[in-house]
């Protein structure tokens, strides 16, 4: 499948209601600039974050997802974000095992004070996953094909 | 089983003479057996080390790989501490570092797996079964002899490679010791550094060293200063003549520890060459001894 | 069929700017279940909130969704709206269109889409969006404050000056803790004794307050305003009820064992007080020194004491009291330096004390009536010196962190010597000199004007020689090796916890770091909570500090138990986990994920056909759990589900995003 010109990512970002979902209201309120298809679902911890939804998201279309946390040792629940550093390390592997480029998975730790680095963050990997292209692994024809349309 | 493989060392067949003449004594009446290591070679102290890391692991490696070839099943004695230290250290790093194990067999050019302890003859004859061995072998003890055990730095130091439990106050020595009769006087140097490795290079430095030794081994009321390698009994005992003449140091004859034990086996003067010392010890020694044979009368 | 609302907030111009609400409005009507979408100015103001309570009612809608600024802002704004209404407040999602789309973005065209995207998503979730029900949890109005020193004073002192009940646990037989036995304090040098004595007593006769000398936590159960506590309340073989503190059994003990209170430099009696001042100031038996309980012998206190108090058949009592908080201010202990540093002797010669040790020396009530004397031969030192960082900074032997106080302490300890030994001479060795703090840094300049000599380097070696000490040590400003002949010389050594801080952390499922030091929530916005609600911490147990800051976090915690003990009732969130029971297996991942111990296994009784069964479940506390979701992830049978953040809620927020 050829790429289409000015074809855009889809990009999924899990963030932790109290650091990083802060962090990018700050970068919002700050009236920082960054690509529009980056799109936040807000999760009370990234310990939350089951593997299975980015499988999910995968698979139903998106081209690079995030996981961001509070810092180590921040967060807000004691221990969450260790449990969350562990299971992508994981994770990462099994991407790579199963065909998916692990670099269109992305972990950052990113508190309610680093608006910049959200910004950083979101712009270097929309930019990373734009030259990458599309995903194609995991997809289900049904998606495959919608987008040949 | 007290059979080892031995690494006597350079000093041992030159200034050690007594120590190594008392010490074969005692591992004879005591029936231990010591392996001279087929074709060792010198332990790299003092300079090797500080040269090249690789040589300075090399050199000892070496001599302990020839070691584990000869004599797979004994641990290695040594009876000098800077060689116990080098050996040590190689072995040590060795065991546990399979980085430097491998770079130190590509070195020697053949294979060295430290699988045998290291050892220095306080650990050896500080067992329990060396210790009731030579327990039933005194014949003659030393009795009211007042002795400062030095260790010097090497044998207990540093800890995390010599595994020494107490390295600012061993004990082993004084229980060797006490098993000759005399008494082991509580003193505050006798882990602190001699400068032995650099007598011949940095007088200056090293001279006011051995002075704080000695004085304070006399002023806590030894009459003679033991130690546990040639290196350490040569620096104290050598010049005692001309520390006398710069810092008016007392002299105090100085014994290598086996020397102490011999001579209350009963070891003729000759047979461990006990005049070959620098400072007269007759006198101290015929003493203890008198006081010794006037106790087991009473 | 369920019917959701879709309401687009302009925000004046900061949405609508960059963002084309009246298409994310028409676009929204296409989306499942959605009957209704209107845009407005301003949804948070009055009339916002009034049109949407309107159109719920008209349209008869049963799930909303406001595409406005961050759900941070205006969630809990609009969740009080919906509670007038027949909609339940967690039927609310909100599409955050403004900080994280109309803000960030500038293609007016791509916004749109995003915010197009967004609201999808909120919708697809919000059609799983179950009604919840916040509870009230009642809370006992008392507070239990663990340790008796200064920090546990304080704390008791300010929350039972608010009018709450407070029981004070010590586990010594009198309260005062390690400043009881200082001299004086730094730098103003006020008496110690004459600041906290008062204190103690305040404790003893506030009518809000119940104290408990020599007791110990024996467990802990329960949470935030229903904790549940047993105390063990440890045998003191003297009726306190009765004795009048007269003292006679006191003088007239023939036993005598080294006084702890007086850090190993005095004896003591196997029955007595403390310490003179002790609170309260009554005698208890020490029944590892007492020759009556050893051996059955003696007995002479029982025969002397005129109100027949002495009871040796007295046992340990077990209380459990209810409480709506605890504040843990079990402060800390100076290292065992003993064994870590064996070239300072280890212990073996006498004249090398700790500070602790020194301030019992100096003190006027100590073994030495306030004159400064070696503990070998009872002669005034002429040369001191002193080491700091003795087990501090030190990682490689004792703690790597800073003990804080020392610096100032020894600084004082050096004024005190130069001020009651005429002549003498002080040697401070230290690493560094740190003195942040009010005035501070001018009591240090001030001691060295008085002539302490601060030698930077460290002793490598104390030996003994003709009745002196000799420290070995080096001048690292001048590379010079040193040796200072001393009479005496003072170890300044670290903090370190107290004994069994682990253990209770472990019951009150509190964190404590490597060191032991009790965790607090956050460093620096939460500095004396605990993960766990309800516990708070204050004083050294927390870390190494000295008294005003100690006093300072007491008062601290005691405002944030008065405002948690204000309330009557405290509303849980309702988005906690909940165990679909008919799937859980017992497994028990969850119980170790869980940081807030909240979830217990339990077995239940089923029925299996025409059997009941017992089956081992997870089951949640649901006054614990702080809706982490982390035990969802991992749930093997995903039969834990956080409420409000469940597993198909947030794939069809993923699900929608791509369709």
């Amino acid at each position: 499948m050829s790429v289409k010109e000015n074809w855009e990512p889809k990009i999924l970002a899990f963030c932790c209601n109290w650091c990083t979902y802060t962090g990018a209201d700050l970068a919002g309120l700050n009236r920082m600039k960054y690509p529009e298809n980056v799109h936040v679902i807000r999760v009370p911890c990234s310990s939350r974050v089951n593997p299975q939804f980015i499988i999910r998201a995968f698979q139903k279309g998106c081209d690079g997802v995030m996981v961001c946390g509070c810092h180590p040792g921040d967060c807000h629940y004691a221990t969450g974000n260790y449990y969350t550093r562990r299971r992508f390390m994981l994770m990462k592997r099994l991407l790579e095992h199963n065909g998916i480029d692990p670099n269109r998975f992305v972990c950052r730790w990113i508190s309610g004070a680093e608006a910049a680095k959200f910004r950083d963050v979101v712009t270097q990997v929309s930019n990373q996953i734009k030259a990458m292209g599309p995903n194609e692994k995991f997809r289900e024809p049904y998606y495959l094909e919608k987008e040949a349309e | 089983m007290m059979k080892y493989s031995f690494f006597p060392g350079c000093s041992m067949g030159s200034t050690a003479k007594c120590y190594r003449l008392s010490l074969e004594y005692v591992c004879r009446q005591i029936g231990m057996d010591l392996y001279e290591i087929d074709g060792w070679n010198c332990c790299g102290a003092t300079s090797a080390h500080v040269m090249n890391e690789v040589m300075g692991l090399a050199l000892p490696a070496l001599s302990l790989a020839k070691a584990e070839k000869n004599f797979p099943h004994l641990d290695i004695a040594t009876g000098c501490a800077a060689c116990y230290s080098r050996l040590k250290t190689a072995a040590h790093h060795c065991k546990n570092d399979a980085g430097v194990r491998y770079q130190v067999e590509k070195t020697i050019g053949m294979p060295y797996e430290a699988k045998r302890e290291v050892l220095n003859f306080m650990d050896i004859f500080g067992t329990e079964e060396a210790m009731t061995a030579m327990q039933e072998k005194i014949r003659r003890p030393l009795k009211g002899l007042k002795v400062a055990c030095y260790y010097g730095c090497l044998n207990v130091r540093p800890a995390a490679i010599t595994g020494a439990p107490d390295r600012e106050n061993p004990m082993t020595m004084e229980n060797i010791i006490s098993l000759s009769g005399a008494d082991c006087i509580d003193w505050s140097f006798k882990t602190e550094c001699c400068g032995g490795a650099h007598q011949n290079d940095a007088t200056t430095e090293t001279r006011p060293l051995v002075d704080v030794i000695i004085r304070n081994a006399v002023a806590n009321g030894a009459q003679c200063i033991v130690t546990a390698c040639p290196l350490c009994n040569m620096n104290l005992e050598m010049r005692q003549k001309e520390y006398e003449r710069i810092f008016g140091t007392p002299r105090i004859p100085v014994f290598a520890f086996t020397e102490l034990i011999a001579i209350a086996m009963g070891a003729h003067w000759n047979e461990i060459a006990l005049d070959a010392h620098y400072t007269d010890a007759s006198k101290i020694i015929a003493e203890a001894i008198r006081a010794g044979k006037e106790a087991d009368v009473k | 069929m369920s019917r959701v609302g879709v309401f687009v907030c302009h925000c004046g111009t900061n949405i609508a700017q960059t963002v084309d609400v009246e298409r994310v409005a028409e676009a929204a009507k296409s989306f499942p279940g959605v009957v209704y979408s209107s845009t407005y100015k301003y949804m948070c103001s009055e009339p916002g909130q009034a049109m949407i309570k309107e159109t719920i009612e008209k349209e008869n809608l049963d799930r909303i969704v406001i595409c406005s600024c961050t759900p941070r802002m205006h969630e809990v704004t609009f969740r009080k709206m919906l509670k007038g209404t027949k909609i339940n407040p967690y039927q609310l999602e909100i599409a955050n269109i403004r900080e994280q789309c109309s803000w960030v973005h500038t293609d007016k065209e791509k916004a749109t889409e995003k915010a197009i995207n967004l609201a999808r998503m909120s919708v697809a979730k919000v059609l799983l969006n179950e009604p919840l029900h916040t509870s009230s949890i009642p809370i006992t109005k008392r507070a239990l404050v663990i340790g008796g020193g200064i920090a546990g004073i304080q704390a008791a002192l300010d929350i039972a000056d608010a009018g709450h009940e407070v029981v004070l646990v010590e586990k010594e037989s009198s309260i005062g803790g390690k400043m009881a036995m200082l001299d004086k304090t730094f730098p103003t040098l006020d008496c110690s004794a004459c600041i906290s004595t008062p204190k103690m007593v305040d404790v003893s006769q506030h009518p809000n307050i119940t104290l408990m000398t020599s007791s110990e936590i024996e467990s802990v159960g329960g949470y935030v305003g229903n904790f549940d506590v047993t105390i063990r309340q440890k045998a003191k073989y003297v009726n306190h009820d009765i004795c009048t503190g007269c003292g006679l059994c006191e003088t007239k003990c023939p036993t005598k064992v080294i006084s702890e209170f007086n850090q190993g430099l005095a004896k003591r009696p196997a029955i007595g007080k403390m310490y003179a001042q002790a609170v309260p100031a009554k005698p208890v038996i020490d029944p590892n020194a007492c020759r009556k309980l050893i051996d059955g012998k003696c007995g002479l206190c029982a025969k002397l004491c005129p109100l027949g108090c002495i009871n040796f058949e007295d046992e340990d009592k077990l209380v459990t009291e209810k409480f709506g908080a605890i504040v843990v201010a079990t402060g800390y202990q100076l290292i065992e330096w003993g064994e870590l540093y064996p070239e300072y002797g280890g212990g073996k010669y006498k004249d090398v004390i700790t500070g602790l040790q020194f301030e019992r020396l100096v003190n006027a009530s100590g073994p030495s009536e306030g004159h400064i004397l070696r503990p070998s031969d009872n002669t005034e030192p002429k040369t001191i010196v002193i080491i700091k960082c003795v087990g501090s900074r030190d990682p490689k032997k004792g703690k790597s962190y800073c003990s804080r106080a020392c610096c100032m302490y020894g600084a004082k300890h050096a004024h005190q010597i130069l001020d009651k030994i005429p002549g003498a001479k002080v040697v401070t060795f230290y690493i560094d000199v740190r003195t942040p703090g009010k005035n501070y840094e001018e009591f240090y300049d001030n001691t060295r004007h008085d002539g302490a000599i601060y030698v930077r380097g460290r002793v490598s070696k104390i030996y003994e020689e003709d009745g002196k000490l000799i420290c070995l040590g080096e001048d690292s400003l001048l590379a010079r090796k040193v040796a200072v002949k001393a009479d005496m010389v003072v170890l300044e050594t670290a903090m370190v916890p107290a004994v069994g801080i682990r253990e209770l952390a472990g019951m009150l499922g509190i964190a404590v770091d490597n060191h032991g030091w009790v965790t607090e929530a956050h460093p620096k916005l939460r500095p004396v909570e605990t993960q766990t609600g309800g516990v708070f911490l204050c004083g050294v147990c927390q870390g190494p500090k000295d008294i005003p800051d100690t006093v300072a976090q007491a008062g601290a915690a005691a405002s944030k138990v008065i405002g948690l003990l204000n309330k009557d009732s405290m509303e849980t969130s309702p988005m906690i986990s909940k165990v679909d029971e008919s799937k859980c297996a017992g497994c028990g991942f969850c119980v170790k994920m869980c940081p807030y111990k909240a979830i217990t296994l339990e077995d239940i009784d089923v029925r299996q056909g025409p059997k009941t069964v017992k089956k081992t479940v997870a089951k949640i506390n649901g006054g614990l759990c702080q809706g982490c979701g982390a035990c969802n992830v991992a749930c093997r049978t995903g039969c834990i589900e956080l409420l409000g953040f469940k597993n198909n809620q947030i794939l069809e927020e993923v699900d929608s995003l791509c369709l």
